[in-house]
């Protein structure tokens, strides 16, 4: 192996997850639920259900205010500031790392609680990324970046994923793609209004990869977190009983 | 989108088309990806050959998937050789190897997609 080729490896030994079978949270931060996280597989788009999307938002900053990275290593340690209320972004304690699980806590339209989780599949001065586990209502993986371009730091988060089984699918159908815009364009937003740039556009991409549903995938609904988080929301009165 | 620095040359064995790839592939990697996939025409099988691959990021790993969907589309196989031990794993991480066949050498590919 040449220096290059070392230096190569090093690079990606620091800044991809190491192989995993299942997820395992090592620590769960007061007030998450790890609910549907802890012994799942992740899943790519390949494993999802739903048509195949690559939804990619864009803001940009002034180079002045914001380089790239100084950007990305803020965003990593603010993550969970930004996102928009009733959403809750439990980051591991040692960070944005590869390898990492983060635990969330979701509100759905009619106040359906939802918990899953994400690993940190990537990570380096210039981008993330957050890879889903079986039962999501996504199966993909989300990146975050910046880069220069004309004098501008472009903030981006892209999405490239399938809904994971048909019932999130019908979500996704009946509101859950505008639900998720609205989402993310407040999370960009937030990172602009953090960086001085309240007014600043959120610029929308949406292109479907692949328009056919995978059917053989339906059986992921086995593992929806939607499913099973109101299994869990119903059972609170009957553990509360029995712990007394 | 920041500049390419990756190369995907395309040539023909059989019934198959040999993409070898040299560089970073990230998502600037897109335009020079899909043109080669283009130009690798209606072969049974792309093979993807990673033998010079330097770097990959997760940008790169969408870009793969992406490919996948349009192979399929298709109907064509989607096969790889040449990864580094590193990059089998991150395959198998992301569960790409669940949908592109990988092989340690190029006869192994070949072999696998039947053109030889």
């Amino acid at each position: 192996m040449d220096d290059v080729e070392e230096r190569a490896a090093a690079r990606d030994a620091t800044h991809w997850a190491k192989a995993v079978s299942t997820l395992n949270v090592s620590e769960v931060p007061a007030g998450a639920v790890n609910l549907n996280v802890t012994g799942k597989r992740l899943a790519g788009p390949i494993q999802g259900f739903g048509k195949m999307w690559q939804k990619t938002y864009q803001v940009r900053l002034p180079r002045e205010r914001v380089s790239p990275a100084d950007l990305i290593s803020t965003w990593k340690q603010r993550f969970p500031e930004f996102w928009p209320e009733g959403n809750m972004f439990y980051a591991p304690l040692t960070g944005i790392e590869p390898g990492e699980v983060a635990l969330l806590n979701m509100t759905l339209p009619g106040k359906m609680k939802l918990s899953t989780g994400v690993m940190v599949l990537y990570a380096d001065e210039e981008s993330f990324t957050l890879m889903t586990p079986q039962g999501h209502m996504f199966a993909g993986w989300i990146t975050f970046s910046a880069i220069e371009r004309d004098g501008c730091t472009v903030a981006q988060a892209q999405v490239l994923m399938r809904a994971s089984d048909p019932i999130f699918e019908a979500g996704l159908t009946m509101g859950g793609h505008k639900q998720e815009d609205r989402f993310w364009n407040h999370t960009l937003r937030a990172v602009a209004t953090h960086f001085g740039e309240p007014e600043a556009e959120v610029d929308t991409q949406v292109v479907c990869v692949d328009k056919k549903r995978q059917w053989s995938r339906w059986r992921n609904v086995w593992h929806s977190s939607a499913i099973r988080s109101t299994l869990y929301t119903l059972g609170t009165p009957v553990r509360a009983v029995r712990r007394k | 989108m920041t500049e390419a620095t990756a190369t995907f040359e395309v040539r023909r064995s059989g019934a198959a088309s040999i993409v070898d790839i040299h560089g970073d592939v990230t998502a600037a990697s897109e335009e020079v990806l899909m043109g080669a996939y283009e130009a690798a025409g209606d072969a049974r099988a792309i093979i993807l050959n990673f033998s010079g691959l330097a770097y990959m990021n997760s940008g790169g790993i969408g870009l793969l998937v992406t490919l996948l969907v349009r192979a399929n589309r298709r109907s064509q196989q989607l096969l790889a050789f040449g990864l580094s031990d590193h990059y089998r794993q991150i395959f198998e991480l992301t569960r790409l190897d669940e949908a592109v066949g990988i092989h340690d050498s190029e006869p192994g590919a070949l072999a696998a997609a039947g053109t030889r």
